[in-house]
């Protein structure tokens, strides 16, 4: 209730805000939310920032997003901030609800939640318009709040660090005069399922190189499809962990505003096997 | 039977010396007639566009639409010459930002939407655009 408020007073604050932010970039080119509060697609950053803010300008989003997997239901909200599109901050807060898990087993606790602070920052290049791709390098703090079943299961910690590489590119009329968005990225984690069950574990306790990207056409200048795909660790040895992939449609009716409907396939988590379930992302941008 | 084959290579090497001009896009954008339109109708939508109408004051309308129009001809593969000032030249001191050159391209799209352009021609078009993106901005 009163991360509610403060979402709410956020939102607020935002609004007033959005007189200040002027909206230099094109549409669909700062992207949706992604689940970790970062600009980009569902389940990867992009290397855009956040918002529709170009040099010497703000720009700012503020998201909400519900997976649903029959078995598992992970909520997550937050914001992000970018500046002369070249420095992104963003908070968001997870939470997993373990439903059938904590019913079944009898769990101490029902959800997992997490805190994640994030900064992006473009290195160089542009999305559409430079020689080169446009290249962002970020850095996530996650902090772990519910760290009983996690600690028992074998995580080693619930706080740490991670960074990833991305670079993201917009190619005019590449997908037979479709507008194609070609994005790739290296991540160094050690985060067990985003680290929500901690990080590091007793089969693996060092970070690892992990791949993540995505590939959408845009149908017009409102529509996009999509897949993506991100590769995770597997640091615990009491079940296995899947990496991720989703079919997505995003549509963006104006700067405003984002939604992304998808279809994730999420695999093994936490021991229950087959969570593919539907994905649902709104965004509001100033 | 091998003068054939001679004069099938002569106009084979003729070919290969003059392609015929690849003017799709010219035609999926209506000719002469359909870009004058676009043009036409992206110069209403600045006018009305408080972003950037200011760079536009003071300036020969007229001639700034026949310019355009032929520009646009050419870099679509239209039987047109361009007779107006280099990018460069033509925008120098005006300081323009990425979001001054992006202001632009949204009232381009909003007069191809007008003008009922399918998308991929759209796309075409802004891809023979975006490369003068740097000759335009911060001059």
């Amino acid at each position: 209730m009163r991360s509610l408020f403060v979402l709410g007073s956020l939102f607020c604050g935002l609004w007033s805000a959005a007189a200040l932010a002027a909206e230099g970039r094109l549409l669909a080119t700062g992207g949706a939310t992604s689940l970790e509060g970062a600009a980009g697609g569902g389940i990867t950053p992009w290397a855009v920032l956040a918002g529709y803010g170009e040099r010497g300008e703000w720009g700012a989003d503020v998201f909400a997003t519900r997976v649903e997997t029959g078995d598992y239901r992970l909520d997550a909200g937050g914001v992000a901030v970018a500046y002369d599109n070249r420095v992104e901050l963003s908070y968001a807060r997870q939470r997993f609800d373990l439903g059938n898990l904590a019913r079944g087993l009898n769990l101490p606790e029902n959800s997992l939640s997490q805190d994640i602070f994030g900064l992006k920052v473009r290195l160089f290049g542009d999305l559409i318009y430079d020689r080169l791709p446009q290249v962002s390098l970020g850095l996530q703090h996650k902090r772990q709040k519910d760290f009983l079943i996690p600690s028992l299961v074998g995580a080693q910690r619930s706080e740490d660090s991670e960074g990833y590489l991305t670079a993201s590119r917009l190619i005019l009329g590449g997908a037979f005069g479709y507008n194609l968005l070609l994005n790739g990225g290296l991540r160094y984690s050690r985060a067990n399922e985003l680290g929500l069950l901690g990080f590091g574990g007793d089969r693996r306790d060092r970070h690892s190189v992990l791949k993540e990207g995505s590939v959408a056409v845009l149908l017009d200048r409102y529509w996009a499809v999509g897949v993506e795909y991100r590769e995770k660790p597997d640091n615990l040895s009491f079940a296995g962990e899947s990496d991720w992939a989703d079919l997505f449609v995003g549509y963006f009716p104006n700067k405003n505003l984002a939604l992304v409907l998808a279809y994730a396939r999420l695999g093994e988590i936490a021991t229950l096997d087959k969570q593919n379930g539907v994905y649902l992302s709104v965004q509001g941008s100033f | 039977m091998r003068r054939l084959l001679l004069l099938a290579l002569i106009a084979l090497a003729g070919c290969a010396q003059q392609p015929p001009k690849d003017d799709q896009l010219y035609r999926d954008l209506g000719e002469q007639a359909g870009i004058t339109r676009i043009v036409e109708g992206m110069l209403l939508n600045i006018a009305q566009d408080p972003r950037i109408v200011r760079h536009f004051e003071n300036i020969d309308i007229v001639r700034l639409r026949d310019k355009l129009v032929e520009q646009l001809c050419v870099e679509v593969g239209g039987p047109c010459t361009y007779t107006g000032d280099s990018m460069e030249e033509s925008h120098t001191g005006q300081h323009l930002t990425p979001s001054d050159f992006n202001a632009l391209v949204e009232n381009l799209q909003d007069a191809m939407d007008a003008e009922g352009v399918p998308t991929p021609a759209q796309n075409r078009l802004l891809a023979r655009l975006a490369p003068m993106r740097a000759q335009v901005i911060d001059r």
